[in-house]
């Protein structure tokens, strides 16, 4: 490992400083939330606060590492990764009916989460050791599917379909994101199209109970159509102004669910208005962009593939969330990064983040002498 | 220090371009978020804040406490009182399964009751109360209350419910309640009452049912999504309805009653110089008490299916041939009309010759020489016969109806009957048939088509002895707040003097006194010590004569064969405060049956004068008026 001063000039610190701010938004966020579940143990806040700090020494650790290692281990770690996604099958807590969780006695966490990256990684590197000539074509096309395919039924089959739907989706966005020849990207869609009918038949119940219910919740307006139907009032009561902070009367008066977790931008929304969602939404597209412009400063194009595989899985799944809960999309259990609470995703969220500084601090080293 | 890397520089510079490519586009997928913000937030916004709010409140009712009804004193006749209805609430019950075996053994509940009384406990949730048992009796009440502690859990709530407070008195007066009708519902009349609502199905109850109503509150609360409520946001009290104060009297209604005792009738009592009602009985009489908590069905049929109809209001709605008591009508008529003098006379010996056939009088001895005085007195039949045969049935109905027969009386209860004044058009256009001039024979003496009901005939006395003033008999005398306050009152309603010469009025009235007064009046059994009043027998025939020759005695005829005694009366002479009719059906003679019922009213009323009197002097003593 090397240690340079240049290092910590090429230290982003605006990009910390808006990811900071953003956490601190969701811990406050958390904080109108926790006070109203009375229970005892450890308000919700406080525990986000903790998981920010254990985010925090992941992130410290990835900037240590030199990300070039990573593009060596990339395939390897593909593997290790697939065999954690297996284990869940084998070795897993089954919570709510779904496996998802190992159990490794201290802690536990999700293989799908850090497969996430482990994934971007690998594909990346696919990508960077190939040369396209006008884009990628037929032959071009298989390795990616594969390489995403096969993480994508993994998960889904847990079942998580949130979680599968945004590995397809950044999968997806990375493969085009460099140039798709037209009658590939043609075979693409037709081939995504023809999967739906698959995937739809592997899902279960509850999962295809939850699409129907989005394309018209009346229909179950207490049941599957509840969650829909009540954020969006959380989030439209909120009009210009909003109702204050702590105010919220549908998250105060529990009839929006999972306040802390999916829907936790319908209380921000209730609680802070047009006003607040505004700011909240031009944060994250200051992030991304913001991103976007550290990464694609490197040289490395390993490291730009990688820095905007990584922006695609915050995108991606900040934009899910949103649209989810202004009912744009079906009810599928992704969480909003920084504001949603959750371990697995804020600490995977850093790491994403520490690569993204990773690569940005690393960009000197292909200065063209 | 540059690492040894193929920087393909080339292509970063081309990914440059996708950089800017992808820049855009996010820029342009969060716009379209922004967009959904916007569209939620700002133009959706106020429909969404008003679906918030639906959400959080919720309208809670408040009952009205409904209006009382008092006596003309000021007695409370019908009131409310708290009904304790017994719940228990899930979430402070530890040990459900035992809770519920012990209270189910201390109620005395059979498992059938058991069963229907706990079966909403497992949908409902923990923290709701679920009705056990309403308006429990006092025994229970008492040893819940004492027992407390061995059902924690259990919750007693006090709600209004309707008190009868003098068994079956004035039933068909005060009447019941119901649960409002679907259709009724739909009525602006009835905007603002709920289903379920219990509102006067009968009786008063019904007539001045916005009246006693009131009008209910409400308060705002908020609720959590459990349904829990957590507080009050604004409240509207209840309005109690008004308190309506009837011209009974407690006293009077209660003797009358009494007097009436078992036999099927009617009795109204009114005060003739103002018309107000002092007393209405209809027997048989029904239970409002039974109607509290919905009537059952066992109970409703037998009401209904009942052949003496207890829910017939007989006073008002009773149509009954008026026998003998017609006389004082036809004696009007026929000064009226000039027929008779006070002097003319006529020979009764027991039957009179009309046409074909003989028309008896009821004494088949005769009466000897009479004339309109004796006629009334000894209530001779021939004399009126001959009447009849010479007047004209259509002037014989304009002093019927100047007396104010056949027509609703309008004292205020919806079921009252016109009774029946025959005319020659009347026949007309219900029989399609001429007049027989022989009818009249049977008119006359107040048989035939003629049909009156005891309120009518207690008005006929009073206007004929308080000089000719006709009124609307009146029930309410005022309505007032739950304060006290008066809102409305109903002064008697004049509604006019009638064209009859007030020298006839006095004659006939003379004679009224006379059948009371006199050794031979049939009214005899009326008279009272010190206070002279006057009246008239009656007996009206149910059926014919020929079906009732076979029986020697009237007593030995059966039940529904029996005539209808009746009885009218006033007192005292001079200035009558009282004016009444009584009608005891199927009971014989009118002097033998009805008129002891009038004595015992009567001497209840005069007594009643009298101790008010001594009130009132002591308490002039008291307060140094009268030394």
């Amino acid at each position: 490992m090397m240690f340079d001063r240049r290092l910590i000039e090429n230290f982003d610190w605006i990009f910390i400083s808006l990811v900071l701010l953003l956490s601190g938004l969701g811990i406050l966020n958390l904080y109108s939330v926790s006070s109203t579940v009375s229970g005892e143990g450890t308000p919700v806040y406080i525990k986000q606060f903790y998981w920010l700090l254990v985010g925090l020494s992941f992130l410290l650790v990835v900037l240590l590492i030199d990300y070039v290692q990573l593009e060596k281990f990339a395939y390897p770690l593909y593997i290790t990764g697939i065999i954690l996604l297996l284990g869940v099958f084998v070795f897993s807590r089954t919570i709510a009916g779904t496996r998802r969780w190992l159990d490794l006695g201290l802690f536990s966490f999700q293989p799908s989460e850090v497969m996430k990256i482990i994934f971007v990684i690998a594909l990346s590197k696919y990508f960077a050791t190939r040369k396209y000539e006008e884009g990628i074509g037929f032959k071009g096309l298989v390795a990616p599917l594969m390489l995403t395919g096969l993480p994508f039924l993994l998960i889904l089959r847990q079942p998580d379909l949130g979680t599968a739907l945004h590995l397809g989706l950044v999968g997806l966005s990375l493969t085009l994101f460099l140039k798709v020849r037209w009658d590939a990207l043609l075979l693409l869609s037709s081939g995504v199209a023809a999967s739906l009918p698959f995937v739809w038949s592997v899902l279960k119940v509850y999962q295809k109970q939850r699409i129907m219910t989005f394309l018209n919740p009346a229909r179950d307006p207490y049941g599957a159509g509840y969650h829909i139907i009540q954020s969006k009032i959380a989030v439209g009561s909120g009009q210009f102004w909003g109702k204050g902070f702590m105010k919220g009367t549908q998250s105060r008066l529990k009839f929006l669910p999972e306040q802390h977790s999916d829907f936790a931008f319908s209380v921000f929304a209730e609680e802070w208005g047009f006003a607040g969602t505004m700011l909240l939404l031009g944060l994250f597209l200051l992030l991304i962009i913001w991103g976007l412009r550290i990464v694609s400063r490197s040289k490395d194009k390993f490291a730009s593939l990688l820095g905007a595989g990584l922006i695609f899985i915050i995108f991606w799944q900040a934009f899910i969330n949103i649209c989810m809960v202004l009912g744009l999309m079906p009810v599928v259990g992704i969480p909003l990064p920084f504001i949603s609470y959750g371990g697995s995703s804020l600490v995977t969220t850093y790491i994403a983040v520490g690569l993204i500084l990773n690569i940005g601090m690393r960009r000197f080293m292909f200065q063209q002498d | 220090m540059t690492i040894n890397r193929n920087p393909f520089s080339e292509e970063s510079e081309g990914l440059k371009d996708r950089f800017a490519y992808l820049i855009l586009l996010f820029f342009l997928l969060f716009l379209f978020l922004m967009f959904r913000l916007w569209y939620l937030q700002i133009i959706k916004g106020p429909s969404y804040r008003n679906m918030s709010d639906n959400n959080r409140t919720r309208i809670q009712d408040i009952l009205p406490s409904r209006g009382l009804i008092l006596d003309r004193k000021g007695r409370i006749l019908v009131d409310n009182y708290p009904a304790y209805d017994l719940s228990i609430v899930r979430e402070d019950i530890s040990d459900f399964e035992s809770f519920r075996q012990k209270l189910t053994a201390f109620l005395g509940l059979s498992p059938a009751e058991a069963k229907a009384a706990f079966a909403a406990a497992k949908v409902t949730p923990a923290f709701k109360p679920i009705l056990i048992q309403s308006d429990l009796d006092q025994s229970d009440l008492v040893s819940l209350e004492t027992h407390r502690f061995e059902f924690p859990g259990i919750l007693i709530q006090v709600r209004p419910r309707r008190k009868y407070m003098y068994e079956m008195l004035a039933s068909h007066v005060i009447g019941y309640l119901g649960e409002i009708s679907p259709e009724q519902l739909k009525h602006p009349k009835y905007e603002g009452y709920r289903m379920g609502d219990l509102i006067g199905r009968y009786g008063l109850e019904a007539e001045h049912e916005i009246n006693l109503n009131g009008r209910r509150g409400w308060r705002q609360v908020e609720v959590a999504a459990s349904g829990r409520v957590l507080r009050v946001i604004k409240q509207v009290p209840p309005s109690p309805g008004n308190d309506l104060v009837l011209t009974l009297d407690l006293d009077l209604q209660r003797v009358a009653e009494e007097a009436l005792g078992d036999t099927a009738g009617a009795i109204a009592v009114l005060d003739p110089r103002t018309g107000e009602v002092l007393a209405l009985v209809s027997k048989p009489s029904y239970n409002q008490e039974d109607f509290i908590k919905g009537i059952s069905p066992e109970k409703w049929a037998a009401l209904v299916n009942n052949p003496k109809h207890p829910l017939q209001n007989r006073a008002v709605s009773g149509q009954y041939m008026p026998g003998s008591i017609f006389k004082i009508v036809s004696a009007l008529a026929a000064l009226g009309e000039g027929l008779v003098t006070p002097e003319t006379t006529i020979f009764c010996n027991g039957g009179y010759k009309f046409g074909n056939r003989i028309f008896h009088c009821w004494k088949r001895s005769g009466h000897g020489i009479v004339n309109l005085e004796k006629a009334l007195v000894e209530s001779c039949d021939v004399y009126f016969y001959d009447i009849g045969r010479r007047i004209n049935i259509d002037r014989l109905a304009y002093y019927s109806k100047a007396l104010g027969l056949g027509t609703v009386t309008g004292v205020g209860l919806r079921n009252e009957k016109p009774g029946l004044v025959p005319t020659v058009e009347w026949k007309k256009k219900r029989f399609n048939q001429p007049w027989m001039q022989g009818e009249n024979l049977s008119v006359i003496i107040g048989q035939g088509f003629n049909l009156v009901t005891p309120l009518q005939m207690a008005r006929l006395v009073a206007t004929v002895v308080n000089g000719g003033k006709l009124f609307e008999p009146s029930l309410v005398s005022r309505i007032q707040d739950s304060q006290g306050k008066v809102i409305k009152i109903f002064s008697p309603k004049f509604l006019g003097q009638i064209p009859l010469s007030p020298k006839h009025l006095e004659l006939v009235k003379k004679a009224l006194v006379k059948v009371v007064q006199s050794p031979r009046g049939t009214g005899r059994a009326a008279r009272l010590d010190g206070i002279i009043v006057g009246g008239k027998t009656g007996t009206a025939q149910v059926v014919s004569e020929s079906r009732t020759d076979e029986y020697k005695d009237s007593d030995d005829r059966p039940y529904e064969y029996r005539d209808h005694a009746w009885f009218v009366a006033f007192a005292p002479a001079e200035n009558p405060r009282i004016a009444l009719a009584v009608i005891a059906e199927h009971s014989g003679h009118g002097g033998s049956v009805a008129a002891p019922v009038a004595k015992k009213i009567l001497e209840a009323f005069f007594e009643g004068e009298k101790l008010e009197l001594n009130a009132k002097a002591s308490t002039e003593k008291k307060a140094g008026v009268i030394q």
